[in-house]
């Protein structure tokens, strides 16, 4: 579990890290004096837990939490003993420890993240296991974003990227029309070229060397033409 | 003040780790006195706003100094401060001397 320390004072960061090194699945990735610099580090960072302190100058841990985009998982460290986390109301808002922490209280904590981690990891599990044809997840931006098959239209390699139109979305995702082929059942897309693959049932006309889907024409190579021919419906 | 600063939080985190707790306080050396310089120029200057947010920082120096009592009426004066009261300035002060001298003998 990676993890990052926002806080403004040197001592704080030093009693948290100290105890992070008490958990053997936490590993503390850096450490930040003010929350702009952790911002910063989010951008071309991954994490899965910050450590964030609520009263620093000029971007309160607060303000932090309402900027971040996809934040992870946060812990709040305050000095106020009275604090109502639940004010926040976010969800990835998982507890708050209140300064200085005890080492009973922190072990207590760290507990809770070690099961919610196992929770959230069990559940995308079963989920994988129940309906795995339905559905891929795609990560984009430290997110995973779950495609429904029958809502993918076409998918098209560009260069080290492949790029996946649903009805009314694109996405970007680093990635090779080998991996994703592998992924989608055969018996709903179909590659017709070698930088497109498509959804079957998601053609609208055929012409010629193009395939019609919504407003895309979309070429048809002259190898995988007997493939695509074979399995229509032709009356 | 009866109160007498010591290292058993510390100590505690550390599991006797002499490296960090050598670490440590070499933090709370550096940190403490600016910030209590910090709180003093606010304090003259009557913004007592500001004065307040170093308060809070040196409140959690407190607790880790093991000063229970201090911990509490730094809270307190905290909260005073915010509404620019200042009638805890003296007793605080006393702490803060109590801590500047307990940080010098352990230096």
């Amino acid at each position: 579990m990676k993890c990052i320390i926002v806080d403004d004072e040197g001592s704080a960061r030093a009693i948290i890290k100290e105890l992070c090194n008490t958990i053997p699945e936490m590993e503390v990735v850096a450490e930040f004096p003010n929350a702009l610099e952790a911002l910063k580090f989010l951008k071309n960072n991954q994490v899965d837990l910050i450590f964030l302190d609520i009263h620093m100058p000029k971007l309160t841990g607060v303000d932090f939490v309402e900027t971040v985009a996809n934040p992870p998982k946060i812990v709040f460290t305050t000095s106020d003993t009275d604090f109502a986390i639940e004010a926040y109301g976010y969800d990835f808002i998982l507890d708050y420890l209140v300064k200085p922490i005890s080492a009973e209280r922190f072990h207590k904590c760290a507990k809770k993240i070690h099961n919610l981690f196992q929770k959230e990891n069990s559940n995308l599990e079963k989920e994988g296991t129940l309906d795995e044809e339905d559905h891929l997840y795609i990560n984009i931006d430290r997110r995973l974003i779950k495609l429904k098959f029958h809502d993918i239209q076409l998918i098209e390699a560009q260069g080290d990227y492949i790029e996946i139109q649903t009805r009314d979305k694109r996405y970007r995702v680093h990635s090779t029309l080998k991996k994703i082929k592998e992924k989608l059942p055969d018996s709903k897309f179909l590659q017709i070229h070698r930088s497109y693959i498509i959804n079957f049932s998601q053609i609208v006309d055929i012409q010629d060397n193009s395939v019609l889907i919504e407003r895309n024409v979309i070429p048809i190579s002259r190898s995988n033409r007997p493939e695509l021919m074979q399995r229509l419906n032709l009356l | 003040m009866s109160e007498v600063p010591n290292l058993d939080y510390i100590k505690e985190i550390s599991g006797g780790n002499e490296d960090f707790e050598k670490k440590f306080l070499n933090i709370i050396q550096t940190e403490f006195p600016k910030e209590k310089q910090e709180y003093i120029t606010f304090l003259e200057s009557d913004n007592l706003e500001e004065s307040a947010k170093v308060v809070h920082k040196i409140k959690h120096k407190l607790g880790i100094l093991g000063l229970t009592g201090g911990y509490k009426l730094a809270i307190q004066y905290e909260e005073d401060l915010k509404y620019g009261n200042t009638k805890l300035k003296d007793e605080f002060h006393e702490i803060l001397e109590s801590v500047e001298g307990f940080i010098l003998k352990i230096a």
